[in-house]
């Protein structure tokens, strides 16, 4: 491991050393380093393979798109090396090699790049017969890391945080709008996803440790500003509308509600684009400047710099301060401007080379680089006789940046070509949401400074609703991007994006296929695809397409940035994940007695109680017999519960169900169906009136949430002065029933439960074993009955209550199966089970709870056209012959006429008092009398036969449920 | 290596024509004038100029081509629908899709995977059976399937749904398939412009003129044209268009947002998709997950992201499949889906002579856009709908014969 002396700010911990792996080789490194600069210390070059032609990578940029070393941590994938910390006794392989990064069997298709021009693979291989095979083929080839079926599911942690201003990018510009909208009154959040805020201000030196300093002074003003937060090591990874900033570390995601955003978040150093400009030891100037000062390590001995811009000759000024000997700076400015850094580097003894170019790089037998060869460039067209070679192990690319502007363009902001600065630049931004610094177009450090306090000061301004007005910052100076970084060359691998091992060949190649706007040329090269998603390369692809169609960049216009700025791991997304379940008051005393639960919604119900020693459907029958014969309860407490209130509570319910509901009596219930706008059966439930302005009402489980939401949504138009209650969780609720079940209540109950006083379909409140309730008489299993609705926290005593009232009459719970089969007894359908999404009222023969007299309720229109047309099909009652001892149909098993579909089978049962399998089915209308025979196909394909009959199937004429009269 | 790629390495220039229209003016009229130029409007286009000698076509763009639902599906392609219509329309679609390639000479990676579409609640395995009764009814491969089966399939997955929604069953449909979306408007495009068809891109229709109740023009961005046929195939555009010429329909807009992961080895061949989690998810053949969820629960015209989407989704694909915890999200996008009341598409003529639709395609355009083309191109040429579209009239919505497609949905919406 061979490093720089100390820097004054490097991030490494050289008294803590870090030992790891890499492809199976061990390395030292420092607590601090990343990955990448830990092994360049110890002299690794080649660090990945590329993603197309399996080229040797190295570093490009420090900056988290090296996406050409990402390397597999064990269960983690995808690890970026030129970011992610080194950890001690970390196992690296690097992912996209077939038997090592050295000896990458697939290098070979480096040599048959040809053959493989953009978009080859729409070319070929789409031979029915062969394109399987070939398709294998691909995905064993590409793909990245590995996925470990045995990876835990990692819960993460979530947070919510509010902040005045949110400030993207901690560099020179971000801080010192911190700081001006903390001076402001504002509070501000900074965030930074490095591990330490002060940006380029800390590393693009220069040799100016002026510069330095007056960071640190910024960096202790907002460390030490009790209006400041800054988080360190945080993604701003998206921005979503109303300043909603999702911002992700290493172990949680914080969701940030900001009241004004200021982007600060600087910009991307482009690769200038020659021949072999991927070959390990060229890198981004910034990159080797990242290396330098932040882990201390000399990015090469000798390196040939390719500049178009101040920046370029202050990299050359930081690695003649680390020791590194630079060979020349080749310019691809035709004159070199006279500023500062010019004149300091070569008063240090360095040739620079103005019109000059890096015409091609040279790699030894490693794949890396070894010498580059200068030509004169204008236009970038190299005129080869000017050709001089220099050896090197080392090129740094500084021609031209490109704005981080992701957030700003996901915020909606118009951005601008600035032709001087040869950069996009904010037009419009949305209101509160503020830019500065790179971003900005503005990029010397006295003007970073002056534009980021006039953006902190607007938005501080925004938020505390005080009037502004600041003249703009105006980008100074030459500018920092070179109109076209691109030099050609007749044998191409002169790289564009090195995601995608994309050249400029690629780009010239797509357009001449007619791929010639800048939305069809990225998706058939996948230009900005890859997992960097065009941070180093969609500028440059932008300039390249805008020559080739004769545009400006302005006109060419961008892709849309969409998020997420860098990856996010979807442990981070998922956090502890939301999966309401929902259990009802009684839930222990169901598992006490055995029940086995089944999902209904959200809830979980009893399906039946097992009984030890039966059978599951031994168990549903018993339970079903008891309510026939003796009495039993069941937990009806998941029903949808709503109560409305208000002068026009009785107008609002009639609008929403088809009957008449202002008929209702107080002290009185009814049976009520809603339908939708199309007149489809949307849900059912039974309507109490329990006073003149006051209605109790229940909805189907699966119903509730879906009947109170389209309840609140229906009244917030209709605005009739009531209230919706949702009372769903607020009350406990069971249905006692069977023919004792009078019995069992008396006793313990202070209302009067006598026919007279309490007849079928009334509604009581009174006590029941102390216990303020609400009883209403009804009969869907086919008993008498009484469900029982008491406030939640009552509900296990009501229960215990029932129970023991009930021990000497042989009391027992039933669950939903053995309900399921005693509605059907009755005939009674299931919405959703025995409806779908057409059905309305007039097919499941609910003629009579339709009153198409009345004003208007909802779906009245479509059910009067309906009822004037002939039905296409009828839900009808059928049974299986005594005895059968074939195939059983199962719901929605298909009914064939004619070789036909003719309808479906909804729900069927064998009937413990019946003796028989009784159903409901969809048929043809002319087929529904009763002793029509027809036939239902099972799951192999033979055919059952099945008669029609008249439903109630048991107890026709409901005598067991109400008093006679 | 193919043979066919032989030619890039011996050619000194890249040996491939333009693939599409160049830039050119646009005529003073056209035989047929075809709005948007994402998949089914390409595909209207190129069937008119094959099968029916119609080649005087524009097909206009507003933006460029295949820059609508077709770049932002998430690519899956099946027909095990629950009506009768809808299964005899997507097989035909499927049967469409697996010679789509070589008719192109342009490979879509049209890759048959398998497509489960799992049952986590017993009315959800009725619906099941449902749907594979009546697919088999159609010679369409589809069975109910149980959770061992599923299991031995994807032996990853968490059977149980981290114990939350465990799956009880699942419809398997083994011709299930996902394609390279975006090659697919180009392999028409393509093939239409071989044809004579011109594609205008950047070209924005602004007006429709009706005289008499006949279709008499179309106004542009870039000028008049002249002609008695429009056909309407712009998707989450279709309310602004339908308004040009006075005509209701019940579409309603929903945002339908879908992401991608970064590219991993493959380990997922089939195709999965949970109504109860409201997730779908595919490998593609780069790696990267495609994943899905139900359509945004309210009307929006608009293309906009949400986190709640990403966080919603990422939990869900968690409980299904707990190990892919460290595997990042790259992108994620939206488009607009065109809802219908019954689930089912709007095609076919309309009130106005000469303006035909194509919409109403909610969540599932992509999978019908070939056997969408050959029938709109049909109804085009002959001016009488094609048979196997007749279920999707624009006028079953007066008439109260609705199709029914709800229950096929891939997730609830």
């Amino acid at each position: 491991m061979s490093r720089l002396p100390q820097r004054p700010d490097e991030w490494i911990d050289r008294s803590r050393q870090v030992r790891f792996r890499f492809e199976g080789r061990d390395y030292v490194g420092f607590a601090g380093d990343a990955v990448s600069s830990a092994l360049w210390a110890s002299g690794v070059r080649t660090l990945g393979r590329s993603f197309k032609y399996h080229r040797p990578r190295g570093i490009l940029s420090m900056a988290n798109h090296d996406v050409n070393v990402l390397v597999q941590d064990g269960q983690r994938l995808n690890v970026r090396g030129d970011v992610v910390p080194v950890r001690e006794g970390m196992d690296l392989t690097a992912v996209n090699t077939w038997g090592g990064l050295a000896k990458d069997r697939v290098r070979f298709l480096d040599r048959l790049s040809a053959f493989l021009p953009v978009g080859f693979y729409y070319k070929a291989f789409y031979s029915k017969r062969w394109f399987p095979t070939w398709e294998r083929m691909f995905r064993a080839i590409t793909g990245l890391g590995r996925i470990d079926a045995a990876t835990p599911h990692i819960y993460t942690h979530k947070r919510y945080d509010f902040c005045d201003v949110l400030v993207i990018g901690g560099g020179v510009a971000g801080l010192s709008a911190a700081l001006s909208a903390a001076d402001a009154g504002a509070s501000v959040v900074l965030v930074d996803e490095n591990a330490r805020v002060g940006g380029s201000g800390m590393y693009q030196l220069g040799g100016d440790t002026a510069q330095r300093e007056a960071v640190r002074g910024l960096i202790a003003r907002a460390r030490g500003h009790k209006n400041i937060r800054v988080f360190e090591s945080t993604l701003a990874a998206a921005w979503y509308a109303d300043q909603w900033v999702p911002l992700v570390d290493a172990d949680k995601l914080t969701k940030m509600r900001a009241r004004a955003t200021v982007m600060a978040s600087g910009a991307f150093e482009q690769p200038t684009v020659f021949r072999n400009n991927d070959l390990p030891g060229v890198m981004l100037g910034s990159a080797m400047q990242r290396l330098i000062h932040r882990y201390a390590v000399q990015p090469a001995r000798r390196v040939v710099v390719t500049a178009a811009n101040a920046d370029g000759y202050r990299v050359a000024l930081d690695l003649i301060d680390a020791g590194v000997q630079v060979l020349a700076v080749a310019d691809l400015r035709d004159t070199l401007p006279s500023c500062p850094a010019v004149e300091k580097v070569r008063a240090r003894g360095v040739e620079c080379l103005p019109g000059t170019g890096i015409y091609e790089a040279h790699a030894d037998g490693s794949g890396e680089v070894t010498a580059v060869t200068l030509c004169k460039v204008r236009e970038g067209v190299a005129d080869t006789s000017t050709a001089r070679r220099l050896d090197c192990d080392g090129v740094a690319m500084s021609t031209g940046w490109a704005p981080a502007a992701n957030l700003l363009y996901q915020a909606g902001t118009k951005m601008r070509f600035d032709e001087r600065l040869q950069q996009f630049v904010p037009d419009v931004l949305p209101e509160g949401v503020f830019a500065c610094g790179r971003v900005n177009g503005v990029f010397a450090l006295d003007s970073k400074q002056a534009d980021g306090a006039r953006a902190g000061a607007l938005a501080a301004a925004h938020v505390l609703g005080t009037a502004l007005e600041v003249d703009p910052v105006l980008p100074g100076g030459e500018a920092p991007s070179h109109p076209w970084p691109v030099v050609k060359h007749p044998s191409g691998k002169n790289f564009v994006d090195f995601d995608e091992d994309l050249q400029v060949k690629d780009f010239e190649n797509a357009v001449q296929e007619g791929y010639d706007n800048i939305e069809l040329l990225k998706r058939f090269t996948t230009v900005g695809m890859g997992p960097s998603q065009g941070k180093h390369s969609n500028m440059t692809a932008l300039r390249i397409l805008a020559r080739l169609v004769g545009k400006s960049p302005q006109q060419v216009g961008t892709t849309t940035a969409r998020p997420f700025f860098h990856p996010v791991p979807m442990s981070h997304l998922a956090g502890r994940g939301f999966n309401p379940h929902r259990r009802s008051p009684l839930h222990g005393r169901h598992a006490a007695l055995g029940a086995v639960f089944m999902p209904a919604g959200a809830w979980e119900r009893p399906e039946y109680y097992a009984v030890p020693s039966k059978s599951r459907i031994d168990s549903i029958h018993d339970e079903v017999r008891r309510v026939r014969t003796k009495v039993a309860v069941i937990d009806v407490g998941t029903l949808g519960k709503i109560e409305i209130r208000g002068p026009q509570a009785a107008e609002f319910l009639n609008r929403v169900y088809t009957a008449r509901i202002d008929l209702l009596k107080v002290g009185g219930t009814r049976y009520g169906i809603s339908c939708d706008e199309t007149g489809v059966l949307t849900d059912e439930g039974v309507i109490a009136r329990l006073a003149d302005n006051v209605y109790y009402f229940t909805t189907t489980t699966s119903g509730a949430a879906l009947v109170y939401r389209e309840m609140s949504r229906l009244n917030s138009e209709w605005r009739l002065e009531c209230g919706i209650i949702n009372l769903t969780g607020a009350y406990s609720s069971v249905n006692l029933a069977g023919p004792d079940c009078r019995k069992v209540l008396g006793p313990i109950c202070d209302a009067d439960l006598s026919p007279e006083a309490f007849p079928y379909l009334a509604v009581r409140e009174g006590k029941v074993a102390g216990i303020p309730a609400r009883m209403m008489r009804v009969g869907f299993v086919g008993e008498w009955g009484y469900e029982i609705h008491v406030p939640a926290e009552y509900g296990p005593a009501l229960w215990d209550a029932l129970m023991q009232a009930g021990e000497p009459y042989g009391i027992g719970p039933f669950g939903v199966e053995a309900q399921r089969l005693l509605r059907l007894e009755k005939g009674h359908l299931i919405v959703s089970q025995d409806t779908d999404g057409l059905t309305h009222p007039f097919e499941v023969s609910m003629d009579w709870a339709v009153k198409l007299d009345k004003p208007f309720f909802v779906g009245q229109r479509s059910l009067k056209i309906l009822k004037q047309m002939p039905l296409k099909r009828k839900l009808a009652g059928f049974k299986l012959p005594a005895g059968y001892s074939g195939q059983v149909p199962q719901e929605c098993h298909l009914v064939i006429v004619n070789g036909e579909i003719a309808g479906r089978v909804t729900s069927i049962y064998w009937s413990p008092n019946l003796g028989h399998h009784i159903g409901l089915a969809f048929l043809p209308p002319d087929m529904t009398a009763p002793g029509t025979a027809f036939q239902i196909r099972v799951t192999d394909g033979s055919m059952v036969s099945a008669e029609v009959c008249e439903t109630p199937f048991f107890d026709p004429q409901d005598l067991r449920q109400k008093e006679q009269a | 290596m193919p043979w066919r790629l032989l030619r890039f390495g011996l050619s000194s220039k890249h040996p491939e024509p333009r693939m599409f229209t160049a830039p050119t003016e646009l005529r003073a009229s056209y035989d047929v004038v075809i709005i948007g130029a994402g998949g089914h409007g390409l595909a209207a286009a190129y069937y008119l100029a094959r099968e029916h000698g119609i080649t005087n076509v524009a097909v206009l763009e507003k933006g460029y081509i295949g820059g609508g639902n077709t770049g932002r599906n998430t690519t899956i392609i099946r027909s095990n629908y629950l009506t009768p219509e809808g299964v005899k329309f997507y097989d035909a679609s499927v049967q469409l899709w697996q010679d789509l390639s070589e008719d192109f000479d342009l490979n879509l990676f049209y890759s048959t995977r398998g497509h489960f579409t799992l049952a986590h609640t017993d009315s959800a395995v009725r619906t099941m059976r449902w749907r594979a009764e009546v697919n088999k009814h159609y010679g369409v491969d589809s069975e109910l399937v149980g959770p061992d089966f599923v299991k031995r399939a994807c032996p990853s997955i968490d059977i149980s749904c981290n114990g939350h929604a465990p799956i009880l069953g699942a419809l398997y449909h083994a011709p299930g398939s996902i394609a390279r979306h975006d090659a697919v408007a180009w392999g028409y495009g393509r093939g239409a412009c071989q044809r004579g068809v011109e594609i205008h891109q950047q070209t924005a229709v602004t007006g429709i003129e009706v005289k008499g109740g006949k279709v008499v023009g179309v106004q542009t961005s870039r000028g008049h044209i002249a002609t008695n046929k429009v056909l309407c195939a712009v998707a989450g555009s279709t309310p602004r268009v339908t308004d040009m010429v006075g005509i209701k329909t019940p579409i309603y807009i929903h945002p339908l947002q879908a992401m991608v992961s970064e590219p991993m080895k493959p380990w997922l061949d089939h195709i999965f998709v949970s109504g109860s989690l409201h997730i779908y998810i595919s490998q593609s053949a780069r790696g990267e997950l495609v994943m899905g969820a139900s359509l945004d629960p309210y009307e929006l015209h608009s293309t906009r992201s949400t986190l709640d989407f990403t966080e919603g989704l990422s939990a869900h694909m968690l409980d299904m499949f707990p190990f892919l915890s460290n595997v990042k999200v790259n992108r994620q996008w939206s488009g607009m889906a065109d809802m219908t009341p019954d689930f089912a598409p709007v095609m076919g003529k309309t009130p106005v002579e000469g303006f035909y639709l194509d919409s109403g395609w909610g969540t599932w355009g992509f999978k019908a856009t070939p056997v969408c083309g050959k029938t709109m191109a049909w109804t085009v040429a002959k001016d009488s709908p094609h048979e196997l579209i007749t279920g999707f009239s624009l006028d079953r919505f007066r008439n109260y014969s609705l199709t029914g497609e709800k229950g096929a949905a891939s997730v609830g919406h």
